[in-house]
């Protein structure tokens, strides 16, 4: 298996690299392939792992005690995750699961660092990456702490629901998300908040409003 | 009734993500183009529009009060 470094160079941290150091830095690299659900990455585990994805997509999540989930963001072809721990040494943030058959390419904190010593620019890149993700972790921190979305969401499922007959507005996970000035992700979480308190339920393309008080008493509760 | 969701084929950039995430084998590419083959194999699991970075996937939901 080879490292191709044209795919190195599409990356935001290798893409300043010739391509005579991009193969002086392939050999750092392997290569590991992951089936649909694998979650090949465990948060709060040790693996000082960066990972690049190649082809397919892998959502990087953190679940709580009682198993709820929140994405924190789903990575494409040329995306990286598990950043953080590559960099600092400590346990993954966060665990990685793939969305379907995926391959990517990982590099271990030790050779990540011997690639910033060769080559200290690639640091300005990494230092800009870093920055975006903690940019778009502090929004999601913002709208998980300060904002009561969940209210905001169990409001337009009251303003939006129809009789049944299939004459209402339909809504998207975005819409919704535009609606209540948030990101996706965090609809899809209150949904199944929504669920867990028994308001709702899911019927494939429909979401039945089960308890009516209950989504009521949700929308006026103080954010 | 077996709702659809809406393929708008302008956006599709033909990336395929949405593909190699569908769980029911819903979705192929033809001519580059995403296109639904099995409609009633969809279950409205929404990955594919979660992956989608071109907004070429939508799947809406109608909200209905149940009569209890």
């Amino acid at each position: 298996m080879a490292i191709q470094t044209d795919f190195l160079k599409r990356t935001p941290y290798f893409s300043d690299l010739s391509l005579t150091d991009l193969d002086s830095v392939a050999k750092f690299f392997f290569e590991k392939k992951a089936e649909r659900g694998e979650m090949f990455l465990l948060e709060g585990e040790l693996d000082e792992v960066l990972y690049f994805v190649v082809s397919g997509v892998v959502k990087v999540l953190k679940t709580s005690a009682e198993g709820k989930e929140q994405i924190l963001n789903i990575a494409r072809p040329g995306d990286s995750f598990n950043d953080v721990a590559a960099f600092d040494g400590g346990p993954n943030p966060a665990a990685a699961q793939s969305m379907g058959s995926v391959v990517l390419y990982g590099i271990r904190k030790s050779n990540l660092e011997i690639i910033l010593r060769d080559h200290p620019h690639v640091a300005l890149n990494v230092i800009k990456i870093l920055a975006s993700r903690v940019r778009y972790l502090l929004s999601l921190v913002e709208d998980l702490s300060f904002k009561h979305v969940i209210g905001r969401i169990a409001k337009i499922l009251l303003q939006y629901a129809g009789d049944g007959t299939g004459t209402g507005q339909r809504l998207t996970q975005q819409d919704m998300a535009a609606m209540a000035g948030t990101v996706r992700e965090i609809v899809g979480r209150s949904l199944k908040t929504l669920e867990q308190e028994g308001a709702i339920k899911f019927d494939r393309h429909r979401i039945i409003i089960t308890n009516k008080e209950i989504l009521k008493k949700i929308m006026e509760a103080p954010s | 009734m077996n709702e659809l969701p809406v393929i708008d084929p302008k956006k599709c950039n033909g990336c395929g993500l949405c593909v190699s995430v569908c769980q029911c084998g819903a979705l192929v590419l033809i001519d580059n183009v995403v296109t639904l083959i099995a409609t009633k194999e969809c279950d409205w699991c929404i990955d594919c529009e979660a992956v989608c970075l071109t907004g070429a996937l939508s799947f809406p939901f109608e909200i209905v009060i149940e009569e209890s």
